[in-house]
C-alpha cells in the first residue's frame, strides 16, 4: 500500500481471466518447465546405471522431497480459501497454481517411486495421491464445463425463489382442495405433504425422482372416479394444472441440485483422500527414516 | 375573569411549552392556553414509537423542558414532567376564537366561552392543529380521522389514506407494513405525481402499489363519504368502493386568517409566507404580540423552545440576552485575527462572500453553526489534491492559488475574494482534484456538503453563483489548453444547463445542429444506427464534452447521444465556441486530435459490423443491458461471469467475514445477460443516492471512491429506501464467532461466512445485551491493503470488479472478435 497525498492505492483484481487462463497460463508454463527438467535430470541419471533411480537414491530423495512439500502446500488451498485476510492475495492465483502443479506431481511421484510398486504403505501413499489427482481433474472438468449449465438452467431464479414458488404452489393446492371428497382430498395431500424436493446425496446426484410423491399424486389425480359435482370437477382441473406447475418448478430446483452436486460430488472424495494421503504420507516418511 | 396575566402564550408545543415554563420559574403572572387536553398536539400525533429527532446537533438548548432525540413516548412524558415541576398554569381545552386589544391589553376571547386580559401574548400555535378538511359530503363523519396514533392496531380493515404528502404516504405504508394486519389500503391522491414528498417515501409507495400491497388512485379526489362506503371522483368516472376508515392527509395551513385578525402581518401574501417580525419576535404591526415557532419559520423542536425562552426574557425586560448559540460562535471564531465580535464576524462574512450575501442575519447565525472559519497564512495548503472531502470554501478575505499541473506545483491558476472553490466535490462527493494553497494570509469560511447543499435550495442566488462558477471551472477544466476566465466569457454568456431524463437525447443522428455539450452529472451513451439497429459506440462519462464533430466540421449529427441516467449537460453554444477555436490553436489542435481518436473508434466499430455482425450486436447490446443495470452511474461495480462462477459463494462468505460477519452482497439476486450477472452490491454510483437524505451524514466517500457509512449511522433506514438497486441492508452484527482453526478442528461455530439466523439468534442470546440495527453496505473493503475481498476470494477468476467506462470499451469486440 503506499500513500500518496492520504490516498491509498491499492491493488486492484481487474483482469477478466479465469483460473485455467490465469496470467496466461503462468502455472501452466511453471508447472510443464518443471516437469521437463525433471524428466531431463531423471533421464540423464538413469542412463548411466543399470536400473532407474529408486526412492532411496540422491534424486529420489530429491524428488520425494519436492514432492512432499508439493503435497502439504497443495493442501493448504484449503485454509487459504477459508481464511480472508486483508493482504494481497488472489485465490484464484492459488486455485491456478494448485491445479497445475497439483497435475505436475504425477510426473515427480512416478519419477521418485523409481517403478517400484509392491503392497506397502508407500504404494498406498502413491494410489491415494493418483486418486486425489484423478479426482481432482474431474473437478477441473466441472468447473470448466458446469457453470454455463448451472446459471441457465436457473436463469434470473434463487434458490429462495424456487422454494417459495414450490410452496405457494402448495398452498394453492391446499386451497383448491377444499371442495373435494375424502379421495381427491388424500391426493392433494400426498402432493403436499409428501413430496421430498432433494433427498440424499446420491439422488441429487443421479436426478432419479421415479418416486417423486408430487408425480404419484398426479397420476392417481388422473385416475380418480369421475366428480359428483361442477364445482369439484373444475376444482380439480385446476388442481391438475397447479401440479403440472409444480413438477415443472420441482424438475428446474432438482436439476439446479444436480448440477450442484456434480459441483460439489467430487470434493467428497479429492479431500477425504487428501487427507488419508497426508496420512499415508507421513507413516510413508517415517516407515522410510526408520528402517533406514 | 379579573386577573390580567402579564403573558399569555397561545399553543403548548415546544415554542409555547418553553416560554411558559421559563414564565413559571421567573416567576411572572402567566397561562398556557392549549386547544385539546393535552400538551403538544402535533407531537401527540405522530405515530405511535417514532424516532424524534434533535436536529441541529450543534446547537445547544436553552430551556426549562429537557429535549433529547428519542422515543415519541420518552419525550411527551418527559414534557408533561418538565412542565409540572416548573408550575406551569395550563388551561386544557381552551382555543382561542380571537385576540383583541392592543399592548398591554389584550382580551383573549375563548371559543368554550370567557375571555382572559393579558398584557403580552406569545403566539406559539404552529401550524399542525390546522389540518386541511374533507370538505366533500360526509367529511363530517367519525370514521374520518387526521391522524394515525398507531399503525398496529387497525385489522381487517378497507382503509383509505387520502393526500399523497409524506405523512399520507407514511401513514399508509405503516398500515401495511405488517402483512398480518389484513387491512386492505387504498391511496388516494389529487395529482397525477407525488411532488410534495420524499422521493424513498414515494418510491416505497409505488414498489407496494407494484407488489400489489396498495391500491394507488392518482388524480383522485373523494366525493362522498358514507359509512363503511366511499366514493371518488377518478378520470375515468365516479367509482364506489368499501371503506371502513379514512384517514385524511392534506396538509396543514398557519391559521393565518385567525393571526391576522388579531391584528398580525404578514411577509406577503404567498400561502407559505411567516409573519414579519423584529428580532425579539415582537409582531412589527401589533406590538405586544409575540410570535414563535413553526408559525414564524422555525420548524426544528429546538429552535422552537430556544424561541420560546427567550421571547419570555424579551418580555420581562432583558435586552441584552445573547442568543443560545452565542457561545459557539464566539468558540468558533476566537483565535481569527481582526478582533471581531460575532455579530461583526456575521456581517464581514455575509457581505465579503458572493454566495451568502442573501442571508438574513438569523439564517447566517444558524449557517454559521455548520461551518468553519479558517485564517491560513501565504503558502498554507488549505486542501490536498486526492484528499477526501466534499465541502465548499467562501473566501471572505485574500486569495488563493490553484495548483492545476500536479507534475508542476508552479503553475497555479488564482481564484480571488468573494468566490468560492472545492464546488467540484459538493456535486460529486469526489476526493479533491488539486491542491489548493493560500496566496497570502486568506480567511476562509468551509461550508460542509449538507450546509452547502441546504444554502444552495434556501437561497436562490447563492445556488446561482454557485451554478455559474461550476459551470465556468468545468470549462476550464475540460478543454484546458491555458483558457482563463476571459477567454471564455462569451462562450458561458450562452451557457445553458439543464436536466436529461434517462433515455432522453440530446443529439439526434442526422439534425443540424451544432451546439456541444458537457456532461456535469450522469452519463451518455453514443449510439448509431447501423443497418437498421441502434448500435452502441461509447460511453461518455460526466466530466466530458460531446457533440464536437458537427460543431467543428459544421456538419449533420453523426450519431445519438443520449443519457444513460439521469444526468445534468451544460450547452455551449456553437459560434462563440468556434471564434474561442479560432484565437486558440492550441485548444482547435486538442479538440481536433480528440474527435479524429473518437472518429476512428466509430468507425473500427462501422468496419466489424459488417465482418463480425454478430460480435458487435453483443457488445453493444450487453452496453445496454448493463446501462439499463444502472451502471452508468456506478464507479466501480461487481461483475459475475457466469461462465466461471460454480456457485460456491466464497465472495459473499468472504464480505461476511471481512465486515463483522454480515455479507454486503447477494450473488444469486440480481440480473444476467450474456454470461454477466449483475448480483446485489454496491456500484458506488457516481452520485450516490443513499446519500441524499442522511440525517447524521454518515454516509461518506472514501479515498478510493468507496461509497461507505460511517458509525455514526443512527439507523433511520433512509439509505436503505434511498438507494434503487436494494443494496443496502438493516441488520446488527452478530456476536463473534470462535475462531477458524476451531471450526476446523473441532467443528465449533457456524464456519466461515455469514452465521445462520438461528446461530445468530442463540449466540446472542447466550452473550446478552441488543444493539440497534443499522445500516450495512459495500464499503469496497475500505483500507483494506488486498482490495475488494469478494474478488481476492474468487477461486475461479468469475468475480471482477469494474469500472463503467473501462469495461463498456470497444476491446470487447476486439477479443469477442
Amino acid at each position: 500500500m503506499t500513500q500518496a497525498g492520504g490516498h491509498t492505492e491499492r491493488v486492484r483484481q481487474r483482469t477478466h481471466e479465469g483460473f485455467l487462463r490465469h496470467k496466461g497460463f503462468l502455472w501452466a508454463q511453471v508447472a510443464t518447465g518443471l516437469c521437463v527438467v525433471v524428466i531431463g535430470v531423471y533421464w540423464l541419471t538413469a542412463i548411466r546405471l543399470h536400473e532407474p533411480p529408486s526412492g532411496g537414491s540422491w534424486l529420489g530423495y530429491l524428488l520425494g522431497t519436492m514432492g512432499a512439500g508439493l503435497i502439504v502446500w497443495l493442501a493448504c488451498l484449503g485454509v487459504r480459501k477459508r481464511v480472508i485476510t486483508a493482504g494481497h492475495y488472489s485465490l484464484k492465483a492459488w486455485v491456478s497454481a494448485h491445479v497445475y502443479l497439483g497435475l505436475s506431481l504425477i510426473v515427480i511421484a512416478t519419477l521418485h517411486t523409481g517403478f517400484q510398486f509392491g503392497w506397502n504403505i508407500h504404494t498406498l501413499a502413491y494410489a491415494l495421491m493418483m486418486l486425489v489427482i484423478a479426482s481432482g481433474a474431474v473437478g477441473i472438468w466441472a468447473y470448466a464445463t458446469l457453470p454455463e449449465r448451472l446459471h441457465g438452467n436457473r436463469g434470473e431464479t434463487t434458490r429462495r425463489q424456487m422454494l417459495d414458488m414450490i410452496e405457494s404452489q402448495d398452498r394453492q393446492l391446499h386451497e383448491l382442495a377444499q371442495p373435494l371428497d375424502r379421495d381427491g382430498a388424500a391426493v392433494v395431500r400426498l402432493s403436499i405433504e409428501d413430496t421430498d424436493l432433494g433427498g440424499g446425496f446420491w439422488k441429487r446426484l443421479t436426478g432419479s425422482y421415479d418416486d417423486c410423491a408430487n408425480r404419484r399424486a398426479l397420476a392417481r389425480l388422473r385416475n380418480l372416479p369421475s366428480p359428483t359435482s361442477a364445482k369439484q370437477a373444475e376444482a380439480l382441473t385446476k388442481i391438475e394444472q397447479v401440479m403440472q406447475q409444480k413438477a415443472e418448478t420441482l424438475a428446474l430446483a432438482r436439476r439446479q441440485m444436480q448440477i450442484t452436486a456434480v459441483l460439489e460430488g467430487w470434493l467428497f472424495v479429492h479431500i477425504p483422500a487428501t487427507f488419508a494421503l497426508l496420512a499415508a504420507l507421513t507413516a510413508h516418511i517415517v516407515s522410510v527414516f526408520t528402517y533406514w | 375573569m379579573s386577573e390580567v396575566y402579564k403573558i399569555a402564550i397561545i399553543g403548548s408545543g415546544p415554542a409555547g411549552m418553553s416560554a411558559a415554563a421559563r414564565a413559571a420559574k421567573k416567576g411572572i403572572s402567566h397561562i398556557l392556553l392549549e386547544k385539546t387536553d393535552h400538551l403538544s398536539d402535533t407531537i401527540y400525533r405522530y405515530q405511535k414509537g417514532k424516532h424524534v429527532m434533535a436536529t441541529p446537533s450543534v446547537l445547544v438548548l436553552r430551556a426549562e423542558c429537557e429535549f433529547d432525540a428519542g422515543k415519541r413516548e420518552k419525550i411527551l412524558d418527559q414534557w408533561n414532567n418538565d412542565v409540572k415541576a416548573a408550575g406551569v398554569n395550563v388551561k386544557f381545552n381552551a382555543e382561542v376564537k380571537a385576540i383583541s386589544g392592543d399592548k398591554g391589553a389584550f382580551t383573549i376571547e375563548l371559543k368554550a366561552g370567557g375571555a382572559i386580559q393579558a398584557e403580552n401574548v406569545i403566539l406559539a400555535v404552529g401550524t399542525q392543529g390546522n389540518p386541511n378538511l374533507m370538505r366533500c359530503e360526509g367529511g363530517n363523519l367519525p370514521h374520518v380521522q387526521y391522524s394515525l396514533d398507531d399503525p398496529g392496531e387497525y385489522t381487517d380493515e378497507h382503509i383509505t389514506v387520502v393526500g399523497g404528502g409524506d405523512a399520507g404516504i407514511e401513514n399508509a405504508l405503516g398500515l401495511i407494513a405488517d402483512a398480518g394486519q389484513n387491512n386492505t389500503l387504498t391511496l388516494l391522491n389529487r395529482g397525477a405525481d407525488f411532488p410534495t414528498a420524499k422521493k424513498p417515501n414515494v418510491d416505497a409507495l409505488l414498489a407496494a402499489r407494484d407488489a400489489g400491497r396498495i391500491t394507488v388512485m392518482t388524480e383522485t379526489q373523494a366525493a362522498l363519504v358514507e359509512p363503511g362506503w366511499l366514493t371518488v371522483d377518478t378520470p375515468q368516472g365516479q367509482t364506489r368502493y368499501k371503506c371502513d376508515r379514512i384517514i385524511a392527509r392534506m396538509g396543514a395551513a398557519p391559521p393565518r386568517a385567525f393571526v391576522e385578525a388579531a391584528g398580525v402581518q404578514f411577509a406577503s401574501p404567498d400561502r407559505s409566507a411567516f409573519p414579519t417580525l423584529t428580532p425579539t419576535f415582537e409582531s412589527t404591526s401589533k406590538p405586544g404580540i409575540y410570535v414563535i415557532g413553526a408559525l414564524a419559520g422555525y420548524p426544528l423542536i429546538k429552535h422552537c423552545m430556544n424561541q420560546g425562552y427567550d421571547v419570555v426574557e424579551f418580555i420581562s425586560g432583558n435586552t441584552t440576552l445573547e442568543p443560545a448559540d452565542e457561545p459557539l460562535l464566539q468558540e468558533k471564531l476566537k483565535g481569527l485575527p481582526g478582533r471581531r465580535s460575532v455579530s461583526e464576524w456575521l456581517e464581514f462574512l455575509r457581505s465579503r462572500v458572493e454566495i451568502l450575501n442573501g442571508l438574513s442575519p438569523l439564517q447566517m447565525r444558524e449557517f454559521l453553526l455548520d461551518s468553519q472559519v479558517r485564517a491560513y497564512k501565504a503558502g498554507e495548503p488549505i486542501f490536498v489534491r486526492n484528499e477526501p472531502g466534499s465541502s465548499l470554501f467562501g473566501i471572505a478575505e485574500g486569495s488563493v492559488k490553484v495548483e492545476v499541473d500536479p507534475s508542476n506545483p508552479n503553475i497555479t491558476v488564482p481564484i480571488g475574494e468573494s468566490s468560492i472553490f472545492g464546488e467540484v466535490g459538493l456535486i460529486s462527493g469526489r476526493k479533491r482534484g488539486a491542491t489548493i494553497r493560500a496566496a497570502e494570509p486568506t480567511i476562509c469560511v468551509e461550508i460542509p456538503r449538507m450546509a452547502a447543499l441546504k444554502l444552495m435550495s434556501q437561497v436562490p442566488q447563492a445556488r446561482e453563483t454557485v451554478q455559474r462558477i461550476t459551470t465556468e471551472r468545468q470549462v476550464l477544466q475540460i478543454f484546458k489548453s491555458g483558457l482563463t476566465p476571459a477567454d471564455i466569457a462569451e462562450v458561458l454568456a450562452g451557457a445553458e444547463v439543464f436536466e436529461v431524463k434517462p433515455g432522453e437525447a440530446i443529439i439526434n443522428e442526422g439534425d443540424i445542429s451544432d451546439d456541444l455539450y458537457i456532461i456535469r452529472s450522469g452519463s451518455m451513451i453514443v449510439e448509431k444506427n447501423l443497418g437498421g439497429k441502434p448500435v452502441f459506440m461509447s460511453y461518455v462519462p460526466a466530466g466530458s464534452y460531446s457533440g464536437e464533430m458537427a460543431m467543428i466540421e459544421r456538419s449533420p449529427r453523426v450519431a445519438t447521444v443520449k443519457a444513460a441516467i439521469r444526468s445534468t449537460v451544460v450547452k455551449l453554444p456553437a459560434e462563440p465556441f468556434r471564434a474561442l477555436l479560432a484565437r486558440k490553436p492550441e485548444l482547435a489542435k486538442r479538440m481536433t486530435d480528440e474527435m479524429r481518436a473518437r472518429r476512428e473508434i466509430n468507425e473500427f466499430i462501422e468496419s466489424q459490423k459488417e465482418e463480425f455482425g454478430g460480435a458487435v450486436d453483443m457488445y453493444s447490446s450487453v452496453a445496454n443491458f448493463l446501462i439499463k443495470q444502472g451502471i452508468g452511474e456506478a464507479t466501480d461495480v461487481l461483475l459475475i461471469d457466469e461462465s466461471l462462477c460454480v456457485g460456491c459463494d466464497n465472495c459473499e462468505k468472504a464480505c461476511a467475514d471481512s465486515h463483522d460477519g454480515l455479507s454486503r452482497l447477494n450473488r444469486e439476486a440480481g440480473t444476467t445477460f450474456a454470461n454477466i450477472h449483475v448480483p446485489t452490491s454496491c456500484r458506488h454510483c457516481e452520485h450516490p443516492h443513499c446519500m441524499s437524505d442522511c440525517p447524521p451524514n454518515a454516509i461518506r466517500r472514501g479515498p478510493d471512491g468507496e461509497v461507505f457509512i460511517n458509525e455514526t449511522c443512527i439507523g433511520c433506514g433512509n439509505c436503505q429506501r434511498a438507494c434503487p438497486y436494494g443494496v443496502i441492508q438493516m441488520d446488527k452484527p452478530p456476536p463473534k464467532k470462535p475462531p477458524l482453526w476451531e471450526w476446523m478442528l473441532f467443528g465449533k461455530g457456524p464456519g466461515p461466512g455469514q452465521p445462520p439466523y438461528e446461530w445468530r439468534k442463540k449466540a446472542a442470546k447466550a452473550e446478552g445485551g441488543e444493539s440497534p440495527k443499522l445500516a450495512i453496505k459495500c464499503d469496497m473493503c475500505s483500507g483494506k491493503a488486498g482490495g475488494p475481498a469478494c474478488v481476492r476470494a474468487c477461486p475461479t477468476g468469475a468475480a471482477i470488479r469494474v469500472t463503467p467506462d473501462a469495461f463498456l470499451s470497444v476491446a470487447r469486440i476486439e477479443k469477442a472478435g
